[in-house]
């Protein structure tokens, strides 16, 4: 059926914290009312990041996008918009007061922004496999399947394209490790298990375009010659759940999964896994564990996964952002890939700004942006004026930024010389406002409350570090604290077991370094200097 | 750990559960959850039932049950209340979230309402960033709070 208009409307986890379901409810009621429902379709699309305010509503084919809508505004905007043919010039989002901003999709406000993962989010209904489809879906699958497993293996290591989970491993040679490891099964393992606090760019790439990480994944078991899959999604994304959900039945259904995905021969089955809030099921091991149906401990490296992972068998995993860019990449070729984003560290990274920043959300740029262009320029700075005290990136187990690096450009490869690391792409803004102890202490806290136990040094390390802080906080402190604050984080970073436990203490340590008068001020003169603690003044609650 | 006598109603649901799950090489953790789903816990009783009918020792599956956080092995209110408590929120007034919440219903982190209605629990990060702070009653995700907005969002669970 043909419509004469299309509203799409975003649904996220996030806009519909912020009512995007009774928006579309009232859409699809005032549409029914003023009788419009043969000519004009409701639709549901992913997130548009940072660079829209949220909830949006984008009219096509007029090209026009309402944000952030309420409720109340809708039945406004189906009368005079819909029915009359008058868009409501009032609702209309403008980037600059007086200044009209039309949609022509792909709508990029900011200049830095290029999207690759992101690409149909905010512009095709991720519950339809033939919105994918029209926009390129699965081309690069069957491309793939008209050539070898080498050729695609060849291409993904020539375009340089790092894991974008954290560790920025290279994928084309883990694709092939796994490839030409021995085993009776293989297996592929996507992981969307994202827990660092902070990250929420695999929530809003499944919410809005799930079929490109079905595809990559098929491409992934092509390459490296596996049959099964399965999709490890935390339990706290119930929306993405939903849609993997609808995308798998609606791909089996195309016969782009299954036992003989578009007649080559070749054979591929997807499972969903969901977890049950575990942090630690983001370390892959753990998260192998978790899917085998045991406790998320994580397992001695070496073997790695792609020697040894599911079931002691071969397996590659890889993160949802990751995925989302082998189907660009093969379509568009590695030399493409290889020309966004800097001369070692290609591509794009999704980053996510949390914290004490004006706009909140996500955003897909090339590698190489400086903070200082992500808070101040993306984010539009500190909220209130204040000034900045540090960044937070990669979330807790990532690095501590301080202002002295706000032009340091943002890559894999060049974070680690400043002791800091991009990890997820999660950048938690704070401001001055903010008593260094206060924050030090609740990224410890986090640790210890996610620590799995499996070694003593996290678990007790951590568990010793928080008391410390605590009785830092208030006006306990002793004098040689600040000295076992660093011998426990060195100790707790060199001997833990996994991941974890190597990271939790980096904030801690760096922050010890560089905020010292700070601590000290709390352990000698038994004062927060910023009031937040609690042996001084109490502090004033949220209105 | 709660006892309870188990119906045999219980046991022909948790059968339908299990046969659910036949097929999969590791069940566990997909039984569990559907056994969470409807008793909003982890009952002792149906848990040694399930051991005895799928053969996973008692002392794996109580690991499993308990290593999780949404897990519960202990009987809990209608409504579980998860405050997010990570840097994202916590810099936007996580610690006031929770201490509001915790006044309005009287209760600690980790208590149930005697009434049986509500056990607020804290959590680490729900991925919801954008709207800190947040927090999740059973599977509703509410962001952007003050303290009038908690007092109009626990208005709708009372």
């Amino acid at each position: 059926m043909l419509y004469r208009s299309h509203v799409l409307i975003e649904m996220t986890s996030s806009s519909i914290v912020l009512g995007a379901a009774q928006i579309r409810e009232s859409f699809e009621r005032e549409i029914e009312r003023t009788g419009l429902s043969g000519e004009i379709k409701v639709l549901d699309t992913g997130s548009f990041g940072a660079s829209l305010p949220s909830p949006f509503v984008v009219v096509y084919p007029d090209n026009i996008i309402y944000a952030p809508v309420r409720v109340e505004q809708v039945k406004l905007i189906v009368e005079e918009h819909l029915l009359k043919g008058r868009p409501v010039r009032s609702l209309i989002f403008t980037e600059k007061p007086g200044m009209e901003t039309q949609a022509f999709l792909p709508y990029f406000p900011l200049a830095r922004e290029k999207r690759v993962v992101l690409r149909n989010s905010g512009f095709i209904d991720p519950t339809e496999i033939d919105d994918a489809i029209a926009c390129d879906g699965y081309l690069a699958l069957a491309q793939a399947l008209t050539g070898t497993p080498e050729e695609v293996i060849v291409t993904i290591k020539e375009s340089g394209l790092l894991g974008r989970g954290g560790a920025g491993f290279p994928t084309g040679l883990k694709w092939e490790l796994t490839r030409k490891a021995e085993g009776t099964e293989k297996y592929v393992v996507c992981n969307a298990d994202e827990g660092e606090p902070g990250t929420f760019k695999d929530r809003l790439i499944l919410e809005g375009d799930p079929h490109s990480i079905l595809e990559a994944m098929i491409i992934a078991g092509y390459a490296v010659g596996a049959h099964e899959g399965y999709i490890y999604v935390r339990a706290e994304y119930p929306e993405s759940i939903r849609h993997l959900e609808t995308a798998i039945a609606q791909a089996e259904e195309y016969g782009l999964l299954g036992g003989n995905i578009l007649n080559s021969g070749f054979a591929f089955r997807l499972k969903i896994r969901k977890g049950a809030g575990a942090y630690i099921c983001g370390e892959e091991t753990a998260l192998l564990e978790s899917i085998e149906g045991g406790r998320g401990e994580p397992r001695i490296k070496p073997p790695y996964p792609p020697q040894k992972g599911l079931w002691g068998m071969p397996t590659v995993i890889n993160n949802v952002e990751t995925l989302a860019n082998i189907p660009p990449i093969l379509l568009h070729g590695a030399g493409w890939f290889k020309n966004i984003g800097t001369p070692t560290c290609p591509g794009t990274k999704v980053f996510t700004l949390t914290g004490n920043v004006n706009n909140l959300g996500l955003i897909e740029v090339p590698m190489g942006i400086t903070l200082r262009d992500l808070i101040y320029e993306v984010g539009g700075g500190i909220r209130s004026g204040h000034g900045l005290k540090l960044v937070q990136t990669g979330g807790p187990s990532g690095g501590t930024m301080t202002p002295d690096l706000l032009d340091v450009p943002m890559a894999y490869d060049t974070l680690p010389r400043y002791h800091s690391a991009l990890g997820s792409g999660a950048l938690t803004v704070i401001d001055d406002t903010h008593c260094i102890v206060d924050i030090v202490k609740n990224f410890c806290e986090f640790f210890l409350h996610e620590s799995c136990g499996k070694c003593t040094p996290c678990r007790i390390g951590n568990k010793r570090v928080t008391e410390i802080l605590d009785r830092i906080a208030s006006g306990k402190g002793e004098v040689d604290d600040l000295e076992k604050l660093a011998f426990l984080g060195e100790h707790i970073k060199r001997t833990s077991f996994c991941g974890l436990g190597q990271a939790a203490p980096n904030p801690l340590l760096r922050c010890l370094e560089f905020f010292r008068e700070e601590f000290e001020a709390h352990i000698q003169e038994k004062h927060c200097p910023l009031h937040v603690c609690r042996m001084n003044h109490p502090r004033k609650m949220i209105s | 750990m709660n006892t309870q006598p188990v119906a045999e109603s219980v046991y022909a649901e948790v059968d339908e559960i299990i046969n659910r799950y036949r097929e999969e090489r590791a069940p566990l953790m997909a039984i569990l959850q559907d056994v969470s789903d409807i008793y909003g816990y982890l009952p002792r009783d149906v848990l040694g039932y399930v051991s005895h009918q799928t053969g996973i020792p008692s002392s794996t599956i109580y690991g499993v049950a308990t290593f999780y956080s949404f897990f519960e092995t202990k009987p809990v209110g209608k409504y579980v209340i998860r405050i997010c408590q990570n840097a994202p929120c916590h810099v936007l007034g996580a610690t006031d979230v929770l201490a509001i919440v915790k006044k309005e219903l009287g209760l600690k982190e980790g208590e149930t309402s005697k009434n049986g209605l509500f056990t607020l629990e804290v959590t680490s990060c729900l991925g919801v960033c954008g709207v800190a702070p947040a927090m999740m009653i059973n599977n509703v995700t509410y962001g952007n709070l003050n303290a009038d907005r908690i007092r109009e969002i626990l208005a709708l669970y009372r």
